[in-house]
């Protein structure tokens, strides 16, 4: 996983509440056994005509919002369906940061897993950024994760909360799956408890 | 100690080890895997070197992708062939037991769990599905995980997590004719809203919910993930204990009696903590249904399409005016009477034996109006053999319905059936949002009553009329 460390970019505001998973990539692209090559269908509904052309309203399909880094929504970010395409698609189309006043659980945890960082923010400072945002290429919002704050274009820093832990896996790039393994003797030691205590727990085998 | 929830005490029963951060390594009991959501999980683990810790507390089966017709012809789609023959590799590699698309035994994943006896109380239970949450019915702590979450759980039967927060909703009384647990919830998830739950697990209390049978508590569970939550929960009680008995994979003998007693310690404390309350009546619930493009938006069928001129904030107003255009409504109409051109009776919400006998009720001696197709979509394949049983599904072919293999059909548009644009759907699935169903499509989420109700008028009814 890429690290997270500073970001300095374009930002798009997407300013809607509950956009859901299924609209930042419908079902029928979910047949890959791949994490990448799906940018081009995120959020294919809104960002393509039904014949396929380009939807020029879009902000994704204008410059410079082609090449924002970073996105800003409204409340409840990422409802629904738990696909990890999400976070996959947003990534593979350039995504590394999106700012909400509120985020759906899994697909916050999600984000996490794949290098990108969610912030989230109260709305009356979501819309400041968006008006930050609607200035294009000429106002770059940065985000400092070591130091936990958005710069706007004037130079303003807004500071936001994360998880420590998260922090130091973005920071670091760090595969969570090598620092649970660390404490596999703890998970050792809980399932020889476990087999005593809950003697009566199937296994599941099949012919 | 304190008085705990139900929720606290699975919680503490599965924590290995919590980090300083307060970050918990949670032990999963049960890792349900199909055909969507598991490839990239497997081919991380193949290229870390890593096995797969316990085959034998993982089950996979294929849902999202099969067709629901013929099933000895080979899948035409080539991704999802693909697919499927990649989730057989894998299972193969990596020795997970797997019930086969010919088998019986499968369907989907959240039907086969339960109905197996492979998903029992007081367990952890994750899947890489928002749905996982159905579980949550027989008091197992149940949650959709993303994949990157699929392949730690794979190398390590277990989960980083912090525990949520607990909430209860509780719904006493008796619900009136026609309302059934789809409708409950619903009402329940239009009077929180989508975000009601989030960072929540919900425990579902009161007498309208130790009422339902374990199929009405599984469509409760099931959608809590719509009202944001990550895990619905209904206490184990005699309801329960009497489903779980006997079922293949379930404790059997003087280990189903051990296993009954520890079950019977679960339910929440008297003075448990619950962060949120809410309380509804069952008597206030009509048979509901969505108008909109979020399943918030929901109205009792005997309910008028709301106004978006009523809305102070001007982005609600915007996004209540584009869901009213998506849906191609009119502010104001009496819901009722619109026509459908599909009827959808299935998904993991409602395509349990319970829900086609609802279905079937409404349909027997009547027929399926003209220029309507209503489909039945069995949740596994032995739902649909114990219909067969039954004599289901002569009532519904007789009626015109059409009588299709268990899978998840069309509740996600990733397989054969979809909506066309345009087309309008009565659908027990359990999302409404633009495209859910096939792009363009339009959906109005509702019980599987109502649902036979609208495919045999041709319209949106309300069920009680054809009492």
């Amino acid at each position: 996983m890429e690290k997270f460390t500073t970001l300095s970019a374009v930002a798009a505001a997407l300013p809607e509440a509950n956009i859901d998973t299924d609209k930042i990539i419908p079902a029928r692209f979910l047949k890959t056994t791949q994490r990448t090559g799906l940018g081009k269908h995120a959020f294919d509904a809104m960002r393509y005509n039904p014949d396929g052309t380009e939807n020029p309203d879009f902000v994704l399909n204008r410059e410079p919002w082609r090449k924002a880094e970073i996105l800003i929504t409204y409340e409840n970010l990422g409802c629904g369906s738990s696909r990890e395409h999400a976070p996959w698609a947003l990534l593979d189309f350039g995504i590394r940061c999106v700012i909400a006043p509120s985020f759906a659980d899994i697909f916050f945890n999600n984000c996490f897993k794949n290098g990108i960082l969610p912030i989230r923010l109260p709305r009356e400072i979501c819309d400041e950024l968006m008006g930050d945002a609607a200035m294009g290429a000429n106002a770059r919002l940065s985000v400092d994760l070591e130091r936990q704050v958005v710069i706007r274009p004037d130079g303003q820093e807004v500071p936001f909360e994360i998880d420590p832990f998260r922090k130091h896996l973005l920071l670091e790039g760090l595969d969570d799956i090598g620092q649970t393994l660390q404490h596999e003797r703890d998970i050792d030691g809980y399932e020889s408890r476990e087999n005593q205590e809950k003697s009566w727990m199937p296994t599941i085998h099949i012919d | 100690m304190a008085p705990r929830t139900l929720f606290d005490k699975i919680w503490d029963d599965h924590v290995v080890e919590t980090l300083p951060d307060g970050t918990s390594i949670l032990y999963i009991d049960r890792h349900l895997l199909h055909e969507v959501t598991s490839p990239q999980a497997f081919e991380g683990l193949r290229l870390a070197g890593r096995r797969l810790r316990h085959p034998d507390k993982t089950i996979a089966v294929v849902d999202h992708n099969v067709p629901t017709s013929d099933r000895t012809q080979p899948i035409e789609e080539p991704e999802s062939r693909n697919q499927i023959e990649t989730l057989e590799r894998n299972v193969k590699e990596f020795g997970v037991p797997y019930f086969p698309l010919l088998s019986a035994n499968q369907g989907i994943v959240h039907v086969v769990g339960p109905e197996q006896g492979i998903s029992l109380p007081g367990m952890t239970i994750v899947c890489g599905d928002s749905h996982t949450s159905t579980h949550g019915a027989l008091g197992s702590l149940a949650f959709g995980i993303g994949t990157s979450e699929v392949e730690h759980v794979m190398a390590t039967q277990t989960i980083l997590q912090r525990p949520a927060k607990n909430m209860r909703v509780t719904v006493e009384g008796t619900p009136g004719p026609g309302v059934t647990a789809k409708d409950i919830m619903l009402a329940i998830i239009g009077h929180i809203g989508t975000a009601g739950g989030t960072g929540h697990v919900i425990e579902f209390a009161g007498s309208a919910i130790r009422g339902l049978d374990m199929a009405g508590r599984m469509t409760i569970c099931n959608m809590s993930i719509e009202a944001g939550a990550r895990a619905g929960l209904v206490a184990p009680d005699e309801t329960t204990f009497e489903y779980v008995r006997g079922r293949p994979f379930a404790p059997k003998g003087e280990d189903f009696e051990k296993a009954v007693a520890w079950w019977k310690t679960l339910a929440t404390d008297e003075g448990a903590h619950f962060d949120k309350e809410v309380t509804l009546r069952a008597e206030d619930i009509s048979p509901t249904l969505t108008w909109g493009t979020s399943p918030e938006t929901v109205l009792p069928i005997t309910g008028t399409v709301p106004d978006p001129a009523a809305q102070t904030d001007e982005a609600a107003r915007a996004q209540m005016q584009r869901m009213l255009d998506y849906m191609g409504l009119q502010a104001g109409q009496p819901i009722a009477g619109t026509p459908v051109d599909v009827v959808f009776i299935g998904s993991c919400t409602n395509s349990r034996i319970e829900d086609l006998r609802a279905a079937a009720a409404v349909a027997a001696g009547r027929h399926v109006a003209e220029g309507v197709r209503a489909m039945i979509v069995p949740g596994s394949g032995n739902v649909k053999r114990q219909a067969e049983e039954e004599g289901l599904d002569r009532i519904f072919l007789d009626a015109g319905f059409e009588w299709r293999e268990a899978g998840c059909s069309m509740c996600l548009g990733m397989n054969p059936d979809k909506l066309t644009p345009g087309q309008r759907c009565a659908s027990t699935s359990n999302r409404n949002f633009e495209g859910r169903q096939g792009p363009g499509g339009r959906t109005h989420l509702l019980s599987p009553a109502m649902a036979a109700a609208a495919a045999v008028t041709g319209c949106l009814t309300d069920v009680r009329e054809l009492a």
